[in-house]
């Protein structure tokens, strides 16, 4: 009787345990933010924005998304990464509010009377050591260091000096819209491939004769950034469309974003509000004029 | 005379009994309070048991339902046969063979350089150095072990990498066809985890050693033998159960460091070759899980699979070791 019992107490303790286990590993990241800053507007003000479009716009969606939803605990945004020409598409068939695009909306696009929010611009700035002499590439010849057409720095004019083309791991942001400005895509022959910007930054710093790409506000001094077609990579150059290594993250609205609804229009003003520049600056990015 | 028998008679007869009384009384009361304090702490331990176990189940069991998911989507021969690794491109790849090859080549490279610096450290250590030279090696070896791997990866970043480089455009320098790493290559990772792997292989081997019988090594003398023909004909056979434990070990840890590999190897999917920039099974988990989703995620779930099933042979092969050593002992 008592050895049953004892048994039973045991069973159910390791399944309570095991529960306890299992229920750790299911819950996924919430904010815990709670919101005590709310005003009295932003309580009232309930419902459902709901994005779709750019996957590299991921990471910074989903920081905006965190900031707002912690401002306005009764909205609900949703966002679905389709891709830029299916967020566009979406928004221009009344499906979502917001289609968001990480490249320019082409004339069509706006004469279906697509309105092209920039809420942020991604720069990507080219790096060697501090040693080389090259200061400024073409975008062709960028190109051919990074599939494996120029293996010398004497070729474009530096030293004798192997180019060792370090980029990022497959999935990562900047990797991808390194490859897709340069249109060389999945065409990459890295000597290496580093799983952070810091560690671009580092390796490029220490090796003679390497290339990286990473984000343009983390360039320092230990490093060389490269004029691309003889223009600095500058935010000031960005925001004046002559580097064009950057694209713009765009958030399109069918119709200007006055004639949007309450809540679209709180979304925006958050996103040019101090508190949203702040989440856009944070992963990153350049803000626009 | 009978008195003092009688006395003594009543003393002996009264005492036993007394002595029963207050002992049952005693030995009862204990025995109630004992049976509660030894079931509480028998079901403490049942309950901390439980724990490691269940903690090793739900391990296996979640490491088989993640691992398993892509073998539906991606196909197992995709999967273990192809070489190309370009999750993102379209339709993306996602063959793991140089990736699974990679590990193995590093490792037994790593075991093939480590164990005999390891084995004949260890053999110093206990039978060739004399008692103060032994004091400055022992600590060394220690510290070795308790340095973090992350030390060890930032040293072969520094030092290793620029070094290796070198070499590299020495030995390179009439090819058209090799792709530069600037030194973040398979060599630089081997040559990190054969250190890393030398405080197991020799702190393993260093005991096994020092257990075997001294009457061994005294009998070889005596018949002849010189004191390096008795270390390697005598003592280290004698040992070998435990030096090879030790070696498994070490295979174990090679197999298992993500760390300091990621940050000497170069990080590109290739062909395990000397000079090429690698990547291993820890270090493709590392370096692609936070941005990876959908079948790309559950592809670096098999491959940790992967992984843990050669921990897994590993720590069998341990275990099949022990016994045979305790076989061949008792």
């Amino acid at each position: 009787m008592r050895k049953g019992f004892k048994k039973l107490l045991t069973v159910a303790l390791t399944a309570t345990l095991g529960l306890a286990v299992l229920a750790g590993c299911g819950t996924g990241t919430s904010s815990n933010g709670d919101g005590s800053s709310n005003g009295g507007a932003s309580k009232e003000l309930s419902g459902k924005i709901q994005l779709a479009g750019s996957t590299s716009m991921e990471k910074m969606c989903g920081a905006l998304m965190e900031a707002f939803m912690e401002e306005y605990p009764n909205v609900t945004v949703t966002t679905e990464y389709t891709g830029s020409g299916a967020g566009i598409e979406s928004v221009t068939s009344g499906a979502v509010d917001i289609g968001n695009s990480s490249r320019a909306l082409s004339d069509k696009e706006k004469s279906a009377g697509i309105e092209e929010n920039v809420v942020a611009i991604d720069g990507i700035a080219m790096i060697t050591d501090k040693n080389n002499k090259v200061t400024n590439v073409t975008k062709q010849q960028l190109t051919d260091i990074y599939t494996g057409k120029i293996t010398n720095w004497k070729d474009l004019g530096g030293s004798d000096e192997a180019i060792v083309v370090i980029g990022r791991e497959a999935a990562s942001g900047t990797r991808g819209a390194f490859e897709e400005l340069l249109d060389v895509k999945n065409k990459c022959a890295y000597a290496q491939e580093l799983d952070s910007t810091g560690a671009v930054l580092a390796k490029v710093a220490a090796t003679p004769g390497a290339i990286g790409y990473v984000s343009l506000d983390v360039v320092d001094k230990t490093v060389t950034a490269l004029q691309l077609d003889g223009v600095d990579a500058t935010e000031a150059n960005i925001k004046a469309g002559k580097y064009t290594l950057s694209r713009p993250f765009v958030m399109a609205t069918k119709g200007s974003v006055s004639s949007q609804s309450e809540l679209v229009q709180a979304w925006f003003n958050f996103v040019k509000s101090e508190a949203g520049q702040k989440v856009i600056k944070g992963v990153g990015l350049i803000l626009p004029e | 005379m009978e008195e003092v028998i009688n006395v003594g008679m009543n003393k002996i007869n009264r005492t036993p009994a007394a002595v029963k009384v207050t002992a049952n009384g005693s030995l009862k009361g204990n025995k109630k309070s004992k049976h509660v304090s030894e079931s509480v702490a028998q079901f403490i331990f049942l309950v901390c048991a439980v724990v490691a176990i269940l903690a090793v189940c739900s391990i296996t069991i979640y490491m088989f339902i993640k691992g398993t998911e892509s073998l539906k989507s991606v196909g197992i021969a995709d999967l273990l046969f192809k070489t190309v690794w370009a999750p993102t491109a379209t339709p993306p790849a996602y063959g793991i063979v140089y990736i699974i090859l990679s590990s193995i080549v590093g490792t037994t490279l790593a075991i093939l350089i480590g164990v005999p610096i390891g084995l004949l450290t260890a053999v110093f250590l206990t039978e060739i150095a004399g008692k103060k030279l032994a004091a400055v090696v022992q600590p060394a070896v220690e510290l070795l072990a308790a340095i973090p791997s992350v030390i060890y990866g930032l040293l072969g970043l520094m030092l290793l990498n620029p070094l290796l480089y070198k070499l590299e455009k020495h030995v390179f320098a009439n090819s058209t066809t090799h792709q530069y790493t600037g030194g973040a290559n398979l060599l630089a990772a081997v040559l990190v985890l054969a250190i890393m792997i030398l405080p197991t292989v020799i702190n393993m081997s260093a005991s096994a050693i020092r257990a075997v019988p001294m009457n061994l090594r005294a009998t070889s003398l005596a018949l002849g033998a010189t004191k390096i023909q008795t270390i390697f004909k005598v003592v280290v056979p004698a040992a070998k159960s435990g030096i090879i434990t030790g070696i498994v070990l070490g295979i174990g840890r090679a197999l298992g460091e993500a760390m300091a590999i990621n940050m000497v190897a170069g990080g590109s999917v290739n062909l395990p070759l000397p000079f090429n920039s690698v990547r291993f099974l820890t270090t493709q988990i590392v370096s692609e899980m936070s941005y990876a989703d959908g079948v790309h995620r559950q592809v670096l779930f098999t491959v940790g699979l992967v992984l843990y099933i050669f921990i897994m042979i590993i720590n069998l092969i341990i275990t099949f070791m022990q016994k045979k050593g305790e076989k061949a002992n008792g």
